[in-house]
């Protein structure tokens, strides 16, 4: 700690750390453009000017650029001077020369670092009347907008796109005051994290594309702290919403999860919320198979006089923990099944025998960052969880951080550690089927099916103890770099669908672990609630619950799309003449099975608690209430009950978690306040900003009578705009990002301990597992065939970021960025096939032709298919079941694929 | 005894005097032009709607009465209210939204007779706030001073603007 004087008041900081980090971290105002918790300074906008003093005596002191300066004890500044904040306003005043009149159509404009910055130094009136630089824009693909005239030269963009997110296709151009940037050409950003160029940047360079399709300032949304539900992750977001209508998502900070940044699959994979297909109306099945919507009443009735004591509940990993509960309890455990396929739920289990041991630990995302060697086993984490993607990145920096330390040069001083270390990068060994975007700055890599990463894993454990073999080697080096990291990590996941890869890695964690070193290992499942179902448990499979179906008996499905956990054939056959209750959001293909369908509310509509890979418990509150019909599962499964005349006992939401908390993990309570939870004893967290317009006008179309505040019965959010967001409250219900005088994201540092640290009260989120002492087994390798038919290959599933999530290929940004399904070939093999890259491939057992790409690192053998047609294909294929199809057209991007917005 | 007469002679001169009462509404009394009366939502010079659909007003109004959306012309890249919604009934005529307006689109005016028996009629939609004139600023046209493109305005051609820069010059 060191003692730092600002304008003659003393301050506790950190040695070492720069000026303008240790300000804010004090909860002071100091402008700055360039500088960013994550990316460290690099001087460039000269915009954090303070005056320093060489001692008490000193009176005029010198002007220092605080980003730039590292705190040292004693240290005299001032921020109020006015040669400082003269200094400030005209570096404000330049930058502004240029800036277009733009604001009133900027959809920056309310929530702008550029605007707050420039107000906060006290710059109003233009002096300038000469012309204006301007530049023409690029079109940046369907997530992000562009508008050049804005830009402020900050860097800030490039330094995240190509530094941190390790991106290509971005750079600044030009020279003198012609910089620019964009792509060396039109055409969609490559990085699956383009989408936070909108929060990185101050002002509107780069802007949310599907967002500004229907803007609204950021004064008049309404939002609530969520997670998000696109991958195991569990990010944190800011779902916001106007009129009725999901709008946008946001970063919320948490620094052991997202920190700072998502992935694009998050931000932009929500809009299904709008979808056309969304279920709005209780329907039920009439006898020419068409649905009867709109008498919800009849319904609960019909739906009652199905289920009886043998009806099965199916769950859902993308339903909140509180829903699968509530279904559990309506059908009892022996009758409830979690709803993922018997392979997964293999998986699941074997995840969670690595979060109850003790031996292994599982790392945050913030813990991934540090770790200084990572092997990486069969998953391509860039697009199964993309943001691991984006901390493992970090991660492989470490080495920088090290080398700058012992050259002087302080960790903040972004550009001079990156240019001090050059290429140097920890050891990252990634061992899949395919090329992953992580590749590029992987030591080694190795390509083969699952049999071969098993044995290469296998052989790493071998190696651990075993000095003798070649340098060279895969396994050899690996070996070496995890057992000569202080802190080192192995990456899986079910990606690939075997749960022995899960378990080699353990067995590669254990034996690390019995030479003393103190490894990580991160497990990745399938979907966002994944390991809360799993750890609820139900007594039947999928299996075996489709065999009750297809005897008759009745099911009540929830929140799940059987047609994503198995095969079209299979299920086909078991639904033909089931009895079926379906509760969702979406019209998909198991609806169509259904006698009766229910609305369902989607994670944004509703509060509830999701299990993230950590087994972290994060808690997502109702961000609004969902139009007509539409209620929670939990409701609606309630109101069957009631109809049957054994009440399931809740009638509230915080009824309902008090119910799941007492039947399952007490923890679930603590995870987030409870609805009675009240700032200084008497006040809500508002879920509207305190500007939040149009009240009064919004609903006057319908009832010229202002609608009574809902009150909210289930959290202690308001709808409303009463109430107090003051960032000291519980972590978990803060609903925006606010502070006087800091109206863009960048105001979270006002909801800090320190910059970049820890949350005002602390991080939310709960871990339900906690280890057990279980040791875990150290079985030794079975006997692997690795011998391939000549005439097969073997089908390994390919997960996109932008085409594999169920729910967000509902949303119609997604829909608009998904690549064409493809197929992957070794070169080889697609010349033996004679299929040229681009053209059509039918495969047998599917319906529509896939591209063929051709990858760099797929063996000889080995085929890749989309990860959701997978389960409509045996394990291998014939080389005669594969064919061109001359017909085949790659997807336009036609509007049609645009349309479904709702 | 004098204070009465001297309020007998007050009341008679009166009847002498110019009569203050004007038959309204046959006669109607002279309204300034910066009045602040009823809302209305005024034109370009070139026509086409000047709202931009920016949210200011909404957000100045202290009564909220002001609600609406922005959404933007495909073709031509202007951003215009999809719909505009004043609720006169919680109008208090504050004119604060006439002083946020960065387009001189929103505009009071010098007429004050808002009366309905129904108070659903005091909801004006777009179409009945929109004027087809540009009202007390005939020459601002916002969109020609912003820098954001719209049909007919490529960049470099809005007021006091340089021509796009060429980014593959190397020139010092």
């Amino acid at each position: 700690m060191a003692k730092l004087f600002i304008d003659g008041v003393a301050h506790e900081v950190n040695e070492g750390e720069n000026l303008l980090h240790s300000v804010l971290s004090q909860q002071l105002d100091l402008p700055y453009f360039c500088w960013h918790p994550s990316l460290g300074s690099i001087g460039a906008c000269r915009q954090c000017a303070v005056i320093s003093y060489a001692n008490e005596e000193d009176t005029r002191g010198r002007l220092m650029m605080a980003c730039m300066t590292s705190v040292t004890d004693g240290m005299r500044i001032s921020l109020k001077a006015p040669l400082a904040e003269n200094f400030r306003t005209t570096v404000i005043e330049w930058l502004m020369e240029n800036h277009p009149h733009d604001c009133p159509v900027c959809e920056e404009g309310g929530e702008c670092h550029l605007q707050d910055m420039t107000v906060m130094t006290g710059h109003s009136f233009r002096r300038y009347q000469g012309p204006k630089r301007t530049w023409q824009n690029q079109d940046l693909g369907p997530f992000i907008g562009h508008e050049m005239n804005r830009c402020i030269t900050c860097y800030r963009c490039v330094r995240f796109y190509d530094d941190y997110a390790g991106g290509t296709d971005l750079a600044a151009l030009g020279s003198r005051d012609r910089m620019f940037f964009g792509r060396f050409e039109d055409g969609t950003l490559e990085s699956e994290f383009a989408g936070n160029l909108v929060e990185v940047c101050p002002t509107g360079v780069f802007t949310d594309k599907p967002f500004a399709q229907s803007y609204t300032r950021k004064w008049d949304l309404q939002t609530a702290p969520s997670v998000c539900t696109h991958c195991s992750v569990g990010c944190n977001v800011f779902p916001a919403e106007r009129y009725g209508e999901f709008r946008r998502i946001t970063n919320r900070y948490h620094v052991e999860i997202n920190g700072y940044f998502l992935c694009d699959r998050g931000r932009f994979g929500t809009h299904f919320v709008n979808h056309v297909k969304r279920i709005k109306h209780a329907g039920i099945k009439e006898s020419d198979n068409i649905f009867e919507f709109g008498d919800p009443d009849r319904a609960i009735e019909q739906a009652a006089s199905l289920v009886d004591d043998h009806t099965i509940g199916i769950g859902s990993p993308r339903a909140s923990f509180e829903n699968n509960f509530a279904l559990r309890e309506l059908v009892g455990k022996e009758n409830f099944c979690i709803g993922v396929n018997d392979q997964e739920l293999e998986i699941l289990n074997a995840i969670i025998k690595v979060l109850q041991s003790d031996e292994i630990h599982t790392p945050t995302l913030q813990e991934v960052e540090q770790a200084d060697a990572i092997f990486i086993v069969g998953e391509d984490i860039s697009n199964t969880a993309a943001r691991t993607a984006l901390s493992v990145r970090q991660a492989t920096r470490l080495v920088s951080l090290e080398l700058a330390k012992n050259a002087a040069i302080p960790t903040w001083q972004d550009a001079g550690v990156r240019d001090h270390a050059q290429h140097e990068r920890n050891p990252l060994f990634i061992a899949t089927p395919a090329a992953t975007r992580l590749d590029d700055i992987a030591k080694d890599t190795f390509s083969g099916s699952v049999n071969d990463i098993l044995d290469v894993v296998y052989t790493v454990s071998d190696h651990i103890t075993d000095e003798t073999t070649d340098e060279q080697q895969f396994a050899h080096q690996v070996a070496q770099a995890l057992c000569n990291a202080k802190r080192p990590l192995v990456i899986t996941g079910s990606g690939l669908a075997s749960v022995d890869l899960i378990h080699a890695a353990t067995h590669l964690c254990a034996k690390l672990n019995d030479t003393g070193v103190k490894i990580s290992l991160l497990v990745v499942p399938p979907e966002v609630n994944s390991i809360g179902v799993a750890l609820l448990g139900g007594d039947v499979s999928l299996s075996s619950a489709l065999t009750r179906i297809t005897a008759g008996s009745s099911a009540i499905v929830m929140e799940n799309d059987l047609y994503q956990r198995e095969s079209k054939a299979t299920l086909d056959k078991a639904l033909e003449s089931s009895k079926l209750v379906v509760l969702d959001h979406l019209e998909h293909s198991t609806v169509e099975h259904a006698t009766v369908v229910f609305p369902a509310t989607t994670i944004v509509e509703q509060s509830g608690t999701m299990v993230n890979y950590e087994s972290r418990a994060q808690r997502s509150f109702q961000v609004f209430e969902a139009k007509s019909e539409i209620q929670p599962a939990w409701k609606w499964l309630n109101e069957i009950a009631t109809k049957l005349a054994k009440p399931l006992g809740w009638n509230t939401y915080e009824e309902l978690l008090d119910r799941c908390a007492e039947s399952t993990y007490a923890e679930l309570l603590e995870v987030a306040p409870s609805a009675d939870y009240r700032i200084r004893g008497a006040l809500r967290v508002p879920r509207q900003t305190h500007r939040y317009s149009g009240r009064t006008a919004m609903h006057a179309d319908v009832n010229i009578h202002e609608p009574k505040t809902k009150v909210d019965p289930d959290t202690p959010l308001s709808y409303s705009m009463e109430g107090l967001n003051p960032g000291t409250q519980n972590g978990a219900t803060i609903p925006y990002t606010w502070s006087p005088g800091w109206n863009s994201n960048q105001s979270v540092f006002k909801f800090q301990q320190e910059v970049g640290g820890k949350l005002v009260s602390g991080d939310p989120g709960l871990r339900l597992i906690t280890p057990n002492g279980m040791k875990l087994p150290r079985e030794s390798k079975n006997a692997l065939s690795n011998d391939r038919n000549d005439n097969t290959l073997e089908v390994i599933p390919i997960h996109q970021v932008f085409g594999s999530g169920e729910l967000s290929n509902y949303s119609w940004p997604i829909q608009a960025r998904s690549p064409t399904p493809c197929v992957l070939f070794n070169q080889a093999d697609a010349e033996k096939l004679r299929l040229a890259v681009g053209s059509g491939a039918k495969v047998a057992g599917l319906t529509e032709s896939l591209e063929v790409k051709v990858d760099t690192r797929i063996p000889a053998g080995l085929i890749g298919v989309p990860a959701n047609l997978f389960r409509e294909m045996g394990s291998t294929l014939g080389f005669d079941q594969i064919d061109h199809d001359p017909d085949f057209v790659a997807k336009s991007k036609t509007s049609e694929n645009l349309i479904a917005k709702g | 005894m004098f204070s009465q007469l001297r309020t007998l002679w007050t009341v008679f001169i009166h009847l002498f005097q110019r009569n203050e009462t004007v038959k309204y509404p046959e006669e109607m009394p002279y309204q300034a032009p910066r009045y602040r009366g009823r809302i209305i939502l005024t034109r370009d010079p070139d026509g086409e709607e000047r709202c931009v659909a920016c949210n200011l007003c909404a957000v100045a109004c202290p009564v909220d009465c002001i609600a609406l959306q922005k959404t933007e012309k495909e073709e031509d890249g202007r951003w215009y209210p999809e719909f505009f919604r004043i609720n006169f009934s919680r109008c208090i005529m504050c004119g604060m939204c006439e002083e946020a307006c960065p387009t001189y689109a929103i505009q009071l005016t010098p007429d004050f007779e808002l009366c309905e028996y129904d108070r659903n009629n005091m909801v004006y939609e777009k179409k009945h706030l929109l004027i087809d004139g540009t009202g007390k600023y005939p020459d601002y046209s916002f969109w020609q001073v912003a820098g954001k493109t719209i049909e007919g305005k490529e960049k470099g051609q809005a007021k006091n603007e340089l021509p796009p820069v060429d980014v593959k010059s190397l020139l010092p």
